[in-house]
Protein backbone atom coordinates (compact mmCIF):
# COMPACT_ATOMS: atom_id res chain seq x y z
CA UNK A 1 0.00 0.00 0.00
CA UNK A 2 2.87 2.36 0.77
CA UNK A 3 4.06 1.87 -2.79
CA UNK A 4 0.99 2.93 -4.36
CA UNK A 5 0.49 5.96 -2.22
CA UNK A 6 4.08 6.69 -3.67
CA UNK A 7 2.92 6.52 -7.03
CA UNK A 8 -0.19 8.20 -6.29
CA UNK A 9 1.88 11.18 -5.01
CA UNK A 10 4.37 11.44 -7.85
CA UNK A 11 1.60 11.59 -10.14
CA UNK A 12 0.04 14.48 -8.34
CA UNK A 13 -2.56 12.89 -6.12
CA UNK A 14 -2.45 13.72 -2.26
CA UNK A 15 -2.38 10.68 -0.22
CA UNK A 16 -2.68 10.34 3.29
CA UNK A 17 -2.18 6.22 4.79
CA UNK A 18 -4.09 4.88 7.97
CA UNK A 19 -2.61 2.06 9.38
CA UNK A 20 -0.82 0.34 12.37
CA UNK A 21 2.62 -1.43 10.67
CA UNK A 22 4.63 1.69 11.40
CA UNK A 23 7.83 0.26 10.46
CA UNK A 24 6.68 -1.32 7.08
CA UNK A 25 5.21 2.35 5.90
CA UNK A 26 7.85 4.29 7.36
CA UNK A 27 10.84 2.63 6.27
CA UNK A 28 9.13 2.75 2.69
CA UNK A 29 8.56 6.41 2.93
CA UNK A 30 5.68 7.57 2.24
CA UNK A 31 4.08 11.37 2.25
CA UNK A 32 1.57 11.22 4.98
CA UNK A 33 1.33 8.14 7.50
CA UNK A 34 -1.38 8.42 10.54
CA UNK A 35 -0.64 6.17 12.77
CA UNK A 36 -2.48 3.50 14.48
CA UNK A 37 -1.04 2.19 17.46
CA UNK A 38 -3.28 -0.97 17.46
CA UNK A 39 -2.94 -4.39 16.77
CA UNK A 40 -3.26 -4.86 12.69
CA UNK A 41 -6.88 -5.43 11.49
CA UNK A 42 -8.36 -2.44 12.85
CA UNK A 43 -6.31 1.22 11.88
CA UNK A 44 -9.82 3.25 11.52
CA UNK A 45 -10.48 2.81 14.74
CA UNK A 46 -12.06 0.10 17.63
CA UNK A 47 -15.21 -1.89 15.78
CA UNK A 48 -18.19 -0.08 17.00
CA UNK A 49 -16.57 2.89 18.42
CA UNK A 50 -18.36 5.34 16.00
CA UNK A 51 -16.42 8.25 17.64
CA UNK A 52 -13.17 6.90 17.97
CA UNK A 53 -13.47 5.67 14.15
CA UNK A 54 -14.60 9.53 13.01
CA UNK A 55 -12.03 11.13 15.26
CA UNK A 56 -9.29 9.10 13.26
CA UNK A 57 -10.96 9.75 10.18
CA UNK A 58 -11.28 13.44 11.20
CA UNK A 59 -7.23 13.62 11.92
CA UNK A 60 -6.49 11.85 8.45
CA UNK A 61 -8.52 14.50 6.79
CA UNK A 62 -6.31 17.43 8.95
CA UNK A 63 -2.78 15.34 8.36
CA UNK A 64 -3.55 16.11 4.38
CA UNK A 65 -3.68 19.51 4.98
CA UNK A 66 -1.35 20.30 7.24
CA UNK A 67 1.75 17.77 6.40
CA UNK A 68 4.79 20.35 4.82
CA UNK A 69 6.53 17.68 4.05
CA UNK A 70 7.15 14.16 2.99
CA UNK A 71 7.27 11.21 5.75
CA UNK A 72 5.17 13.28 8.45
CA UNK A 73 3.60 10.83 10.79
CA UNK A 74 0.90 11.42 13.09
CA UNK A 75 -0.24 8.75 16.42
CA UNK A 76 -3.92 9.27 17.43
CA UNK A 77 -4.26 9.68 20.83
CA UNK A 78 -6.04 6.21 20.97
CA UNK A 79 -4.85 2.75 23.30
CA UNK A 80 -5.80 -0.66 22.18
CA UNK A 81 -8.09 -1.56 25.78
CA UNK A 82 -4.63 -4.42 26.37
CA UNK A 83 -0.72 -4.62 25.15
CA UNK A 84 -0.79 -8.75 25.24
CA UNK A 85 -1.13 -8.43 21.77
CA UNK A 86 2.40 -6.88 21.24
CA UNK A 87 3.52 -10.26 22.34
CA UNK A 88 1.45 -12.68 21.13
CA UNK A 89 1.09 -11.32 17.22
CA UNK A 90 3.71 -14.19 15.38
CA UNK A 91 5.13 -15.32 18.44
CA UNK A 92 7.91 -17.46 18.75
CA UNK A 93 9.14 -17.02 21.90
CA UNK A 94 7.76 -19.83 24.10
CA UNK A 95 6.11 -21.42 20.91
CA UNK A 96 6.43 -25.10 20.51
CA UNK A 97 8.71 -25.04 17.55
CA UNK A 98 7.41 -28.38 15.96
CA UNK A 99 4.02 -26.56 15.69
CA UNK A 100 5.39 -23.46 13.97
CA UNK A 101 6.99 -25.58 11.23
CA UNK A 102 4.09 -27.55 11.09
CA UNK A 103 2.23 -23.99 10.13
CA UNK A 104 5.29 -23.44 7.67
CA UNK A 105 4.37 -26.58 5.99
CA UNK A 106 0.62 -25.85 5.41
CA UNK A 107 1.50 -22.51 4.45
CA UNK A 108 3.71 -23.48 2.16
CA UNK A 109 1.27 -26.42 0.57
CA UNK A 110 -1.41 -23.20 0.21
CA UNK A 111 1.41 -21.13 -1.82
CA UNK A 112 2.08 -24.44 -4.02
CA UNK A 113 -1.38 -24.44 -5.03
CA UNK A 114 -2.06 -21.26 -5.94
CA UNK A 115 1.31 -21.11 -7.62
CA UNK A 116 0.35 -24.28 -9.90
CA UNK A 117 -3.28 -22.44 -10.35
CA UNK A 118 -1.99 -19.60 -11.30
CA UNK A 119 0.36 -20.86 -14.49
CA UNK B 1 -1.13 12.51 32.24
CA UNK B 2 -0.57 9.08 34.20
CA UNK B 3 3.35 7.81 34.61
CA UNK B 4 3.89 4.93 32.09
CA UNK B 5 6.89 2.21 32.99
CA UNK B 6 9.99 2.35 31.14
CA UNK B 7 10.58 -0.45 29.28
CA UNK B 8 14.29 -1.53 27.59
CA UNK B 9 12.92 -1.68 24.27
CA UNK B 10 10.42 0.05 22.06
CA UNK B 11 6.94 0.24 22.58
CA UNK B 12 5.16 -0.23 19.27
CA UNK B 13 5.90 -3.06 17.23
CA UNK B 14 8.06 -4.07 14.69
CA UNK B 15 6.67 -5.75 11.89
CA UNK B 16 9.86 -6.58 10.00
CA UNK B 17 11.36 -8.45 12.91
CA UNK B 18 8.35 -10.06 14.06
CA UNK B 19 7.77 -11.77 11.03
CA UNK B 20 11.42 -11.97 10.10
CA UNK B 21 11.37 -14.30 13.25
CA UNK B 22 8.15 -16.33 12.71
CA UNK B 23 8.55 -17.02 9.20
CA UNK B 24 12.21 -18.30 9.82
CA UNK B 25 10.82 -20.32 12.51
CA UNK B 26 8.51 -21.75 9.92
CA UNK B 27 11.46 -23.24 7.92
CA UNK B 28 11.38 -20.14 5.16
CA UNK B 29 14.35 -19.92 4.28
CA UNK B 30 14.65 -16.04 2.79
CA UNK B 31 13.85 -13.03 4.84
CA UNK B 32 10.96 -10.71 2.92
CA UNK B 33 13.68 -7.95 1.95
CA UNK B 34 10.59 -4.63 2.56
CA UNK B 35 10.64 -2.18 0.45
CA UNK B 36 13.42 1.07 1.45
CA UNK B 37 13.80 4.53 0.31
CA UNK B 38 15.84 7.08 1.09
CA UNK B 39 13.49 9.81 -0.18
CA UNK B 40 9.52 10.02 -0.35
CA UNK B 41 7.19 12.38 -2.82
CA UNK B 42 5.18 14.75 -1.49
CA UNK B 43 2.40 16.94 -3.40
CA UNK B 44 0.64 19.58 -1.51
CA UNK B 45 -3.42 20.31 -2.01
CA UNK B 46 -4.17 22.18 -4.63
CA UNK B 47 -7.49 23.03 -2.74
CA UNK B 48 -9.04 22.44 0.48
CA UNK B 49 -10.02 19.21 1.65
CA UNK B 50 -13.66 20.66 2.10
CA UNK B 51 -13.55 21.19 -1.92
CA UNK B 52 -12.04 17.63 -2.91
CA UNK B 53 -13.13 14.32 -3.71
CA UNK B 54 -11.26 11.06 -1.75
CA UNK B 55 -10.47 7.99 -3.35
CA UNK B 56 -10.78 5.27 -0.10
CA UNK B 57 -8.26 2.38 -1.02
CA UNK B 58 -8.18 -0.69 0.69
CA UNK B 59 -6.27 -4.04 1.23
CA UNK B 60 -9.70 -6.23 1.43
CA UNK B 61 -11.46 -7.96 -0.95
CA UNK B 62 -15.06 -8.16 -2.60
CA UNK B 63 -16.64 -11.59 -2.16
CA UNK B 64 -20.35 -12.41 -3.31
CA UNK B 65 -22.59 -12.67 -0.78
CA UNK B 66 -21.69 -14.11 2.70
CA UNK B 67 -19.26 -16.34 0.92
CA UNK B 68 -15.90 -17.83 2.80
CA UNK B 69 -13.65 -18.31 0.57
CA UNK B 70 -10.08 -20.41 0.59
CA UNK B 71 -7.67 -17.60 1.83
CA UNK B 72 -5.33 -18.15 -1.49
CA UNK B 73 -7.84 -18.69 -3.70
CA UNK B 74 -8.69 -15.59 -4.32
CA UNK B 75 -7.83 -13.01 -7.66
CA UNK B 76 -4.43 -10.52 -7.04
CA UNK B 77 -6.34 -7.84 -9.27
CA UNK B 78 -7.05 -4.45 -8.38
CA UNK B 79 -10.54 -3.73 -8.39
CA UNK B 80 -13.17 -1.30 -7.75
CA UNK B 81 -16.68 -0.81 -6.93
CA UNK B 82 -19.53 1.61 -6.21
CA UNK B 83 -19.18 3.38 -2.92
CA UNK B 84 -23.15 4.51 -2.88
CA UNK B 85 -24.24 2.51 -1.38
CA UNK B 86 -21.09 1.26 0.50
CA UNK B 87 -20.20 -2.61 0.77
CA UNK B 88 -21.64 -4.45 3.40
CA UNK B 89 -18.93 -6.60 3.76
CA UNK B 90 -15.40 -7.14 2.42
CA UNK B 91 -13.17 -10.45 2.97
CA UNK B 92 -10.27 -9.69 5.03
CA UNK B 93 -9.26 -13.64 6.07
CA UNK B 94 -6.64 -13.75 3.28
CA UNK B 95 -4.31 -10.50 4.76
CA UNK B 96 -1.97 -11.04 7.81
CA UNK B 97 -3.83 -9.32 10.48
CA UNK B 98 -4.44 -9.78 14.32
CA UNK B 99 -6.93 -12.24 14.13
CA UNK B 100 -6.65 -13.38 17.61
CA UNK B 101 -6.76 -9.55 19.26
CA UNK B 102 -9.21 -8.58 17.18
CA UNK B 103 -11.69 -8.79 14.35
CA UNK B 104 -12.91 -7.07 11.35
CA UNK B 105 -16.76 -7.98 11.59
CA UNK B 106 -17.14 -3.86 11.42
CA UNK B 107 -16.35 -2.16 8.39
CA UNK B 108 -15.86 1.16 9.94
CA UNK B 109 -12.70 -0.13 11.42
CA UNK B 110 -10.53 -0.97 8.40
CA UNK B 111 -12.86 0.61 6.15
CA UNK B 112 -14.27 3.80 7.26
CA UNK B 113 -16.81 4.53 4.23
CA UNK B 114 -19.59 5.55 6.14
CA UNK B 115 -17.02 8.06 8.61
CA UNK B 116 -16.08 9.65 5.43
CA UNK B 117 -20.03 9.77 4.24
CA UNK B 118 -20.44 11.83 7.67
CA UNK B 119 -17.63 13.89 6.72
CA UNK B 120 -19.10 15.11 3.34
CA UNK B 121 -22.56 15.82 4.94
CA UNK B 122 -20.73 18.14 7.57
CA UNK B 123 -18.76 19.81 5.09
CA UNK B 124 -15.30 18.60 6.10
CA UNK B 125 -15.27 16.62 2.85
CA UNK B 126 -15.81 17.95 -0.48
CA UNK B 127 -17.01 14.37 -1.95
CA UNK B 128 -16.22 10.93 -2.13
CA UNK B 129 -14.94 9.03 -5.39
CA UNK B 130 -18.47 7.23 -6.91
CA UNK B 131 -16.19 3.86 -6.76
CA UNK B 132 -13.63 2.87 -3.93
CA UNK B 133 -10.50 0.70 -5.17
CA UNK B 134 -8.67 -2.41 -3.98
CA UNK B 135 -5.00 -3.02 -3.98
CA UNK B 136 -3.92 -6.49 -3.18
CA UNK B 137 -1.07 -7.48 -0.70
CA UNK B 138 1.69 -8.68 -3.13
CA UNK B 139 5.17 -10.32 -2.20
CA UNK B 140 6.65 -8.28 -5.63
CA UNK B 141 6.87 -5.05 -5.03
CA UNK B 142 7.39 -5.58 -8.97
CA UNK B 143 4.22 -6.17 -9.43
CA UNK B 144 2.44 -3.44 -7.18
CA UNK B 145 4.61 -0.40 -8.75
CA UNK B 146 4.43 -2.03 -12.33
CA UNK B 147 1.08 -3.07 -12.69
CA UNK B 148 -1.15 -2.65 -9.36
CA UNK B 149 -0.40 1.16 -8.78
CA UNK B 150 -0.50 2.67 -12.06
CA UNK B 151 -4.04 0.83 -12.20
CA UNK B 152 -5.26 2.54 -9.12
CA UNK B 153 -3.71 5.71 -10.44
CA UNK B 154 -5.53 5.17 -13.53
CA UNK B 155 -8.91 4.00 -11.68
CA UNK B 156 -8.47 7.49 -9.70
CA UNK B 157 -8.08 9.45 -12.84
CA UNK B 158 -11.20 8.23 -14.17
CA UNK B 159 -13.07 9.09 -11.29
CA UNK B 160 -11.42 12.60 -10.81
CA UNK B 161 -9.92 11.98 -7.49
CA UNK B 162 -8.20 15.00 -6.07
CA UNK B 163 -6.91 13.12 -2.73
CA UNK B 164 -6.74 9.59 -1.54
CA UNK B 165 -6.69 7.75 1.58
CA UNK B 166 -5.09 4.32 1.40
CA UNK B 167 -5.60 1.95 4.46
CA UNK B 168 -3.80 -1.33 4.66
CA UNK B 169 -5.15 -3.93 7.01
Amino acid sequence: MSLVARHLEQAGIPTVIVGSARDIVEQCGVPRFLFSDFPLGNPCGVPYDVEMQSAIVSMALDLLESARFPRTTVQTPFHWPNDAWRVNFMRVEGQDPEMLRRLGEERRAQQERRRIRDQ
Amino acid sequence: MSEQPQPDHRIFVSYIDKSREYYLAQGYGNPYRWAHHRDAPFCPLTRPVRESRLGLITTASIVEGDAEPEPFSLPRVVFSAPADPPPERLYTMHRSWDKEATHTDDLDSFFPIHRLQEAVRAGRLGSLSPRFYGAPTEYSQRKTREIDAPEILRLCREDAVDIAMLVPL
